[in-house]
């Protein structure tokens, strides 16, 4: 097939990226490696939609996160029925000498437009923040920063992107791209050929990959691996921002984040590796995660850990590489957009149509764009009210199948529908298996239903794609 | 030879002290009931296991209906027992204690349903 | 159902029993295996006849209302429940409630066992429904991390299905199961049980290939040099169980936050006048049969709440 781009990669930059293309008459192909959308680097984000401080006001992603900060405050998340809760965020310092480090991070945020920046002290911080502990002395907040669920935020993307007619491939690895001499690239993944006059490379941990089978080996991709330790539901007000330290050289430090479903975070460590599928856990991680997290609110204990995940930053040196590649006309690179990737996404969306524009392609807007996404229930954020109501039009939504996130049939049916193909792909959708039980109780019903609606045997259902089958035998 | 064992008669799990000649018992001691003895002499002369498992229903409530031997049967017969148990599939519709096969493999015991199933 | 029917011995003329399953008879019914009954019926049954006596007393009782499918959402400390079943969302006040809500499972990550997250990694007790409720057999060559007795009898469930079970690894020097499981679960099938090991590692991108196994101290510290591997496919998790008491809580209820039982002065009670709670929600017991003598008191404290006799 033809298409008038190929985006390489259906994580939050890509699928940001169809979603801004899909606003025009164009054809779109949008290709992705794994069984879903959303599980590569995206997966493990934290969720955070940074106020945009702690960024050099010289960089690109500087004022991309700011502006993908304002996009989604202002558009983004109200257009595609996404929870989006401005929560602020709070930069802290253990030591009153650090005040100039935080008035210059405040100054640095000011010029890059980040409003609202305020220095803050213990009796503040006393008054809003009870749980921070002693060490804690000041701090800078920053009320624009929010939370939001980064893989929802994703699904969202491609599930407007698709209604606008983006085309999804998933389980399309690229293996091999070749630029026939009349120009434009054919791509082959999965063992099709697919052509397009512009190739959009957005394919995270393997983006220098990409670009090199695309004849510009211009970069190179290091994975750094960052843990994070999910805590309780009962935790949930631990804190009422989002809490940093002052950053690091390698990172932002181990932060305290609120997520869009209660449950706190603590993490992510930051350690540069090799190996770019390296998604495990340490004992030293969380001990280093939890020494961090425990320095800014010492209440935190390890048997509140519910969950534990790894997830790899695709770093390229300090900024993220977005540019077209002269030495590859048609190709343009979005890589190593590591945080504040997500952030940034429908920023550097708008930035990569320009460039493509800029190159030749041709932005004519369509007669009728479908900007909105009506909002998936999710009955754990719905009052009793509603939730009444709900069951009365459809008795399939008193049918709870997860008990610990309230999670019902209905809603299992509906990410199935909408696109979901493997279990974390439901987990990922509706919460169900998220919680405390860690789906001890509903897993074999989601897998029934998942038969159901996808017509699947049960030995073909899979956690994450092929090769994660679940099951491996079955009497029948 | 001397041996010590663990009776599995009941959850207590006496320990047991049994001399025994290849599979003649000579005594035990340390048992708290009865069934220790009993239980020592079986396992030394013949060991015996109660099957627990399910089988295939058809057209059931269920899947798969849970079933037990009446009785334990030689603990050497348990994997023969599980692959002819893989071959039944139940269709009618059971009650707790209903027998499911009768003189299971001629071993002189039943294979018999674990609960009620009916049509759904 | 105990609860329910000493509640209706004991006087009480209305008793609702919500259950979230489409069956009465909870947990019990995946617990195939003997062991059940030995104290209370005198005589040896599997969970699931364990069960069916209770559910054919429950439903010959008139007194007893059944919901299934019913799931509680909300309960106040004014015993004021809502509950959600398919095509209702209900809403009830009763005078006494009881909650007999059991257990759920520890899991890998309560007790953080690091390494990848691939697929294969089961609580027990999940296992054990898909082996015995469906007839899915989870893997071909499995570990098994703790010597609880769910997962002692999976290891000799497992074994029966044909799957290579490879080893039981046990952190602390004892089984936390019973004897004779150890011995009928395990010995019976020639699975090595290895007391003061850990798993320190899960390795596998997609599916389980292989688990890190390390000898630990008295101090529970790895001991250098004694580590080896076991390749397997599916590792499950037996490491004990939590009750399950985020009703009660709340419901505003006093909970133990480290063993999230209620704060109460005796078995079956909790901070709330006349709301008990009763079996595997009150405290983790080993026997069905202690779980049915407690929630038959249970019924009958609460029975005497409400003035009967």
């Amino acid at each position: 097939m033809t298409a008038d781009v190929i985006i390489v990669g259906a994580g939050v930059t890509g699928a940001a990226i169809a979603r801004e293309l899909s606003r025009y008459k164009l054809k779109i192909l949008i290709l992705e490696k794994e069984a879903e959308p959303a599980f590569g680097v995206s997966k493990s984000n934290s969720g955070i939609v940074h106020a945009g401080t702690q960024n050099p006001p010289s960089s690109v992603k500087g004022w991309l996160c700011v502006e993908g900060n304002r996009l989604l405050r202002e558009e983004i998340a109200e257009d595609l029925g996404l929870n989006f809760v401005q929560c602020g965020q709070l930069v802290v310092i253990f030591d009153l000498a650090d005040l100039p480090e935080l008035e210059k991070i405040k100054k640095e945020g000011e010029e890059l437009g980040v409003k609202g920046l305020e220095l803050v002290d213990r009796a503040w911080l006393d008054a809003k923040e009870p749980n921070l502990g002693p060490e804690v002395k000041a701090a800078l907040l920053a009320p624009s920063a929010g939370i939001i669920s980064p893989y929802r935020f994703v699904y969202a993307l491609v599930e407007n992107a698709v209604k606008n007619g983006a085309e999804l491939k998933t389980s399309r690895k690229v293996s091999a791209i070749r630029r026939p001499a009349g120009g434009g690239f054919e791509v082959v993944a999965g063992g099709e050929v697919f052509r397009a006059r512009f190739l959009v490379n957005a394919a995270g941990l393997y983006a220098d990959e990409v670009s090199a089978l695309a004849g510009a080996p211009t970069f190179k991709i290091t994975p750094r691996r960052g843990e994070e330790y999910l805590l309780d539901k009962k935790r949930e007000h631990l804190t009422e921002h989002i809490i940093f330290p002052l950053p690091s050289k390698t990172s932002k430090g181990i932060l305290i984040i609120k997520t869009s479903d209660g449950n706190p975070m603590i993490g992510p460590t930051a350690n540069d590796v090799e190996d770019r599928e390296d998604l495990s856990t340490s004992d030293e991680g969380l001990a280093e995660v939890l020494a961090g997290a425990r320095r800014m609110v010492p209440s935190i204990s390890k048997d509140d850990i519910i969950a534990y995940f790894a997830g790899l930053r695709p770093v390229s040196g300090k900024d993220f590489v977005i540019r077209h590649e002269d030495s590859a006309p048609g190709l343009v690179n979005a890589a190593g957009i590591q945080s504040p990737g997500l952030t940034s996404a429908p920023a550097i969306a708008v930035m990569v149509a320009g460039i493509l524009k800029e190159h030749g392609l041709k932005l004519e807007p369509k007669e009728e764009f479908h900007r909105l996404r009506p909002r998936p229930v999710h009955l754990f954020q719905v009052p009793p009210e509603e939730t009444r109501r709900l069951i009365e039009k459809n008795p399939a939504y008193g049918d709870i199948v997860c008990r610990c996130e309230l999670v019902s049939a209905q809603e299992i049916r509906e990410a199935l529908k909408r696109g979901a193909r493997t279990l974390d792909g439901v987990k990922f959708r509706t919460r169900a298996q998220a919680g405390r039980c860690h789906g001890g109780f509903c897993t074999t019903r989601i897998m029934k239903i998942m038969q159901e609606e996808l017509g699947f045997p049960v030995k073909a259902l899979t956690k994450r794609g092929a090769g994660s089958e679940l099951v491996k035998a079955e009497r029948k | 030879m001397k041996r010590v064992m663990t009776c599995i008669e009941c959850p207590k799990g006496c320990r047991l002290e049994v001399e025994a000649d290849g599979s003649r018992l000579i005594s035990v001691s340390g048992e708290t009931c009865e069934r220790g003895p009993a239980y020592a002499r079986q396992e030394i002369e013949a060991p015996m296991r109660t099957l627990t498992t399910s089988v295939l229903t058809r057209g059931l409530e269920l899947k798969m209906l849970p079933v037990r031997s009446s009785k334990p049967i030689p603990k050497g017969k348990l994997f023969a027992a599980m692959d002819a148990v893989k071959l039944i599939t139940v269709a009618a519709p059971v009650s707790a204690g209903t027998v499911v096969v009768p003189d299971f493999l001629g071993l002189g015991v039943d294979l018999v349903a674990c609960r009620g199933l009916g049509k759904p | 159902m105990a609860a329910a029917l000493a509640a209706r011995a004991a006087g009480v003329e209305d008793v609702l029993l919500l259950e979230r399953d489409q069956h009465l008879g909870g947990i019990l019914n995946q617990c195939i295996h003997p062991g059940f009954g030995l104290h209370h019926f005198k005589a040896e049954l599997t969970g699931p006849e364990y069960a069916d006596r209770f559910v054919r007393l429950v439903k010959e009782d008139r007194g007893i209302e059944v919901s299934l499918r019913s799931f509680a959402v909300r309960l106040t400390k004014d015993k004021e429940l809502s509950y959600l079943r398919p095509g209702a969302l209900e809403e009830v006040k009763a005078r006494s409630v009881i909650l007999a809500t059991g257990c759920r499972e520890r899991t890998r990550e309560m007790i953080q066992v690091p390494g990848s997250r691939p697929a294969g990694i089961y609580p027990a007790g999940l296992a054990q429904k898909m082996v015995n409720i469906e007839g899915w057999i989870p893997g071909r060559e499995a570990v098994i991390i703790g010597s609880g007795d769910i997962g002692l009898i999976m290891a000799r469930r497992m074994a029966l299905e044909g799957v290579a079970v490879k080893a039981v690894i046990e952190i602390q020097k004892t089984s936390r199961g019973l004897v004779r499981n150890v011995v009928q679960c395990l010995e019976d099938f020639g699975i090595p049980l290895y007391f003061q090991h850990r798993v320190s590692m899960i390795r596998g991108r997609d599916r389980v290939e292989k688990v890190d196994v390390v000898k630990v101290d008295d101090g529970l510290k790895d001991i250098p040099g004694s580590g080896f591997g076991i390749t397997c496919d599916t590792v499950l998790v037996s490491v004990g169980l939590i009750p399950e008491n985020e009703l009660l809580e709340m419901a505003g209820a006093e909970i133990d936050r480290r063993t999230n039982t209620p704060v109460a002065p005796g078995v079956n009670l909790t901070s709330i006048p006349g709301v008990f709670a009763c079996g595997n929600a009150c405290k983790v017991y080993d026997l069905v049969d202690w779980v049915t003598r407690d929630s038959e008191l249970a019924g009958k404290m609460a029975a005497k709440y409400l003035g009967k006799q």
